[in-house]
């Protein structure tokens, strides 16, 4: 590969691009601001002398973010096949409505009154994932799956208190395969974290699941679909046994991409399941959020849903922001104000423009690009399970044996032909995990093509051509970055010294 | 120094009169892969044997150290802080954890000695 | 449908391939007596066009504060955001890329979440920040479970001047985590009484700067009293633009400093997204929430970013996580570095001085309105003011006279006896024909 070096270190369209605290300056500004009068000011002397940041001209912050940016994947241009992340094409009908200044440029603690069309769109919301799910109630204000999580389980701890048992039922069973934000989203509400193994077959072990239930179990937390991309096939007697046993069933709801509109949650026993609006309905990841997390509530839950709540009132929608203390009620607050209104815009929109068909559709053109993929690869790569799989496809690292090339080495080198990733080392349950999820958004000619790459990238490391992957990647911004002196020598913000040592040192 | 005796959760342990130290195997360092920090147990503290001791990290796992024999802990390998790497450059000599004032030594006899613990990491992989 | 693009002849294809009959047959595994038939019951598809005007429909039912005279903050505050920064977070690279997992091909957003940490870090005065949490209020939640771990205790104490929605949402979590807490009732101006509550439980102290009646505060004393007792100081910013003028909770002695960054690069959005800016001392990192990026090099020894420490994170330590966060504020956290960038040091030094003049100017034309009494001896960018009549009547008012008037302190404390009181916020939004119409609107009202 050539290696020219060039005088300005850019390397044609691939620009250098040195931090804001290397080109700015504090007096330097792309902001005009109007004059200051000096009037006397009423800050009782509590000041500071600087703000030590530096500041750059409008053309200087244009050019600097966009360079940026162009050192990113992203799914506007081409496949991010990351499993478990529902990668899909996000529409720009959906960010050209969050802006409508009807949304974006409302305060939350203005009178309900000036906010009606607000409130309508957040029971509107409301209203389509409940029929989706199945489910009678939904908390909107749950700000990523994570957080929908900690909504569910603490619906399920009150629900447990005020039944008197919650000295006694402290223990939460998660099969190993759950994705991290389950056992820490248990831990966090003081349950402790019981793991159930999976079967040969990548689903829930029944019967050592029916051995760990006993009056001391609060809930079974299980992703359905699962993190190995399966459809728990004995989700129901799984519910049945948990309900019997006196716990709740919640349910992640991370992949239900891959059953909305084929199934609903509120069918098979579920109480409490997040769904993560930046997934299944298509609001953009902006590089690791904000994400939203509604949480649809079963009867039994229901009446535990925090607070705020949309309600219809005697002058139309209000907002219940308090409720008693008493127990039975709602459990309390997941945060201030009301929620992620700018997801809560995009993901109706995207709801909207799909509708109750083409939301079936979207689950059908899932599972069949998943399936697809998991047909078309089988036999070169190893997969650990068998199909049909739902919306994302597992491989292990078996058909590596030999090559001395791993998972990791592997998925460097898709990023040379052009892709990102899949999802890596997840689930744990199976050896070097490579976990593919296209979505519903890729054509066959874009899945055909991975395949190949996959195929070619396969005969290499067959072939003894190790370099191609423990080298890889060679055609990225970067070549691989040193992730342990990241972490031993920690370096976590910028120092000016660090600018001088380095003048020194040259 | 007398011999080295091993646990099923990678720790070795070797005695100097009442005095044991405690550090992780070359097997458990290469399974980490490069060490960039570990917690260590405060001097004083007292543990029981298999109570969780302190933690090794590399970058994409953490795993913990038990207290292979019960005792009371008496130093911490003030090294570690800030040369982690040590763990992975030399596990089983200048990598040690932590000291323990050994409180029954009979502890000792239910560990693996050297050849046993190799048995049981060759059954491992 | 036209977001998907695949047709019936390649579903047929791809069937054929796989070897089943039908798509059905994929579902195999989803129990019969639960699968549904057919579509639910919710509208059939919309075009674009449709939906926009659905869409328009019920946004036109709302009064966007861009068309009145706006005075509303407690918490969420109305800034002017240049054109640049919604271009860049619209960039395609941003906006459809996701966290951070493989640092080759995400250089770009690794290095702006580099460059807020240290903008955060910057701000608040302290050494370390994070990469961001949702908002200010869940990150002023972890702030006190984090204290927790630190100082392995199990109380906290939460003056009454913290916001009460920040309040609820530490105290819901505290709760649920088996944690104790003592609120100290609201008081709207006076020496609070924060260390009679302290004793060897308590990990932590949380106050707000400036707090939620607007008041601004030098936390010095109280700093160095809480360390004496063994806790730590937790400061809330709900207002980061404060930021530039105040003197930074890291200089006063804070421990961890969590804050709202929505006023930096973010609309008001009804509540949401926000972003959740997170900072603490050096010593306490093992114990932080969050994701964190650091510098490292690649193999041909050039700087580069990666996300680093994730063994305190979920996805590594699982149940012993330092939180369950995982995907964050990402995009949010964009707008708020490249606002920052464009501001520079300098420039938010004088936005903060401008918006303070603003609040300075309001308090003395609402403050010359008979019955108007302004609470607070100092403020920032918002102040309190004492009505003759319940502030939630007047706002309603107000609000039919086309003016957005401020916040009731009543609708987020209903029962601590504060109906007649009013949080007033100005901006550099503000033009001064805005103040002269609430003064008008006002008196009227009052009258
Ligand atoms: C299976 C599963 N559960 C939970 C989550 C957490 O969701 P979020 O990142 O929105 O908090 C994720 C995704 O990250 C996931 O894949």
């Amino acid at each position: 590969m050539s290696e020219k070096t060039t005088f300005t270190s850019h390397r044609g369209l691939e620009l250098r691009e040195d931090l804001i605290f290397e080109i700015g300056a504090r007096d330097r500004s792309g902001v005009d601001l109007a004059p200051l009068r000096g009037v006397r000011d009423r800050l009782g002397g509590i000041t500071r002398e600087v703000v030590d940041l530096p500041g750059l001209a409008e053309p200087e912050v244009m050019r600097h973010y966009v360079r940026l940016s162009q050192k990113n994947h992203a799914i506007d241009m081409g496949l991010y096949p990351l499993g478990s992340c529902t990668m899909k094409h996000n529409p720009r009908l959906n960010e050209k409505m969050a802006r409508l200044p009807g949304f974006a440029d409302i305060h939350p603690l203005q009178p309900a009154s000036t906010v009606q069309g607000a409130l309508r769109l957040m029971d509107e919301l409301a209203h389509w994932l409940k029929t989706l799910t199945g489910m009678p109630e939904v908390a909107l204000s749950p700000k990523a799956g994570a957080h929908g999580e900690l909504c569910g389980m603490m619906a399920i701890r009150a629900a447990i208190k005020a039944r008197g048992e919650i000295q006694r039922r402290m223990r939460v069973l998660v099969p190993e395969s759950a994705h991290g934000t389950n056992p820490a989203t248990a831990a966090l509400l003081g349950f402790s974290v019981d793991e159930i193994p999976a079967s040969d077959d990548g689903r829930v072990d029944l019967e050592a699941f029916r051995d760990k239930l006993g009056d001391d179990v609060a809930a079974i937390m299980l992703t359905n679909p699962n993190t190995c991309g399966l459809f728990e096939r004995d989700i129901i007697a799984i519910a049945d046994a948990v309900h019997e046993a006196g716990g709740y069933f919640y349910c992640d709801g991370a992949n239900f991409n891959a059953i909305v509109g084929r199934v609903r949650p509120g069918d098979l026993g579920i109480d409490a399941m997040h769904i993560n609006l930046h997934k299944t309905f298509s609001t953009p990841h902006g590089g690791g959020g904000p994400g939203a997390g509604p949480t649809v509530l079963s009867e039994r839950l229901a009446a535990f849903a925090p607070l705020p709540r949309v309600v219809a009132g005697k002058s139309g929608l209000e907002l219940v922001e308090h409720g008693d203390q008493t127990e039975g009620g709602p459990f309390g607050r997941m945060v201030a104000f009301h929620g992620q209104m700018g997801m809560f815009v995009r993901a109706l929109a995207y709801m909207m423009s799909h509708g109750a068909d083409g939301l079936r559709q979207v689950a059908d053109d899932a599972v069949l690009n998943a399936n697809y993929i998991l047909a078309e690869l089988n036999g070169t790569m190893t997969a650990p399970y068998l199909g049909p799989c739902m919306h994302e496809a597992l491989f292990d690292d078996a058909f590596l044996k030999d090559t001395g090339i791993e998972t990791l080495d592997f998925a460097k080198a898709m990023i040379d032909e052009g892709y990102h990733p899949m999802t890596m080392y997840f689930p744990l349950v199976v050896h070097g995990a490579m976990l593919i999820e296209p979505t519903e958004t890729e054509s066959k000619a874009s899945l055909d093509l991975f395949i190949a790459t996959l195929r070619d990238l396969v005969a290499s490391a067959k072939a003894g051509d190790t370099e191609r992957f423990t080298t890889a990647p060679q055609l990225a911004p970067t070549k691989r970055l040193d992730e342990t002196r990241a972490a031993r020598q920690l370096v976590l913000r910028y120092r000016s010294t660090e600018k001088k040592q380095v003048r020194a040192a040259e | 120094m007398s011999a080295v005796k091993f646990t099923k959760d990678h720790e070795w342990v070797s005695l100097d009169g009442d005095t044991a130290t405690v550090g992780i195997t070359a097997y458990a360092q290469e399974q980490l892969g490069d060490v960039v920090f570990v917690e260590m147990p405060e001097a004083g503290k007292t543990v029981s044997q298999g109570d969780e001791a302190g933690v090794v990290e590399s970058v994409k796992a953490a795993s913990e150290v038990y207290a292979p024999v019960s005792g009371e802990v008496v130093e911490a390998n003030p090294e570690l802080e800030d040369n982690p790497a040590l763990v992975n450059q030399d596990p089983l000599a200048g990598g040690w954890f932590f000291r323990l004032r050994l409180s029954n030594a009979g502890e000792l006899d239910g560990l693996m000695d050297e050849a046993a613990y190799k048995a049981y990491i060759e059954e491992l992989d | 449908m036209r977001y998907l693009p695949l047709n019936d002849a390649d579903r047929a294809t791809m069937l054929e391939r796989i070897g089943v009959e039908n798509i059905d047959a994929l579902f195999c595994d989803v129990p019969a007596e639960a699968r549904l038939d057919g579509p639910v019951d919710l509208p059939i598809h919309k075009s674009e066009m449709q939906v926009e005007r659905d869409m328009h429909a019920m946004a036109s039912q709302n009064m966007p504060a861009g068309s009145a005279p706006f005075f509303c903050g407690a918490g969420a505050y109305r800034h002017h955001v240049p054109a640049t920064v919604d271009h860049i977070i619209q960039r395609s690279e941003f906006l459809t890329s996701y966290t951070p997992y493989q640092p080759e091909i995400t250089q770009g957003t690794l290095q702006y979440l580099f460059e807020f940490q240290s903008q955060v870090a910057e701000l608040t005065g302290m050494e370390v920040a994070n990469a961001s949490m949702y908002d200010g209020s869940t990150a002023a939640g972890e702030a006190v479970l984090m204290a927790h771990r630190v100082t392995r205790r199990n109380h906290a104490v939460v003056s009454g001047r913290v916001h009460p929605q920040y309040v609820d949402v530490i105290a819901n979590l505290s709760d649920m985590g088996g944690f104790g807490l003592t609120h100290v009732p609201p008081t709207i101006q006076g020496a609070e009484d924060l260390l009679s509550s302290v004793d060897e439980n308590t990990a932590c102290v949380v106050v707000q700067n400036p707090d939620f009646f607007g008041s601004v505060n030098d936390y010095t004393e109280l700093a160095e009293a809480v360390h004496a007792r063994g806790a730590l100081l937790i400061v809330v910013v709900t207002e980061s633009v404060s930021l530039g003028v105040l003197k930074t909770p890291g200089t006063m002695g804070a421990d961890i400093v969590v804050g709202e960054g929505q006023s930096l690069g973010n609309g008001l959005n009804f509540g949401g997204p926000y972003v959740g800016l997170f900072a603490a001392r050096e010593k306490f990192l093992r114990q932080m929430p969050g994701r964190l990026c650091g510098e490292t090099v690649d193999a041909d020894g050039k700087r580069g970013f990666v996300l680093t420490l994730s063994t305190r994170e979920q996805h590594i330590r699982r149940d012993k996580a330092t939180s369950n966060i995982c995907t964050n504020s990402g995009l949010c956290s964009l707008a708020f570095t490249a606002h920052l960038s464009l501001l520079g040091g300098n420039g938010l030094q004088h936005l903060a001085r401008l918006n303070h003049e603003q609040a300075v100017d309001l308090a003395g034309r609402l403050g010359a309105i008979d019955g108007v009494k302004p609470i607070n001896e100092t403020f920032f960018n918002e102040f309190t003011i004492e009505l003759p009549q319940p502030a939630d009547m007047v706002v309603e008012a107000l609000a039919v006279r086309g003016v957005l008037g401020g916040v009731p302190v009543s609708r987020l404390i209903p029962d601590g006896g504060f109906e007649n009181y009013l949080l007033v916020a100005a901006t550099e939004t503000c033009a001064p024909e805005d103040m002269a119409a609430y003064g008008a609107a006002l008196k009227e009202v009052l009258s």
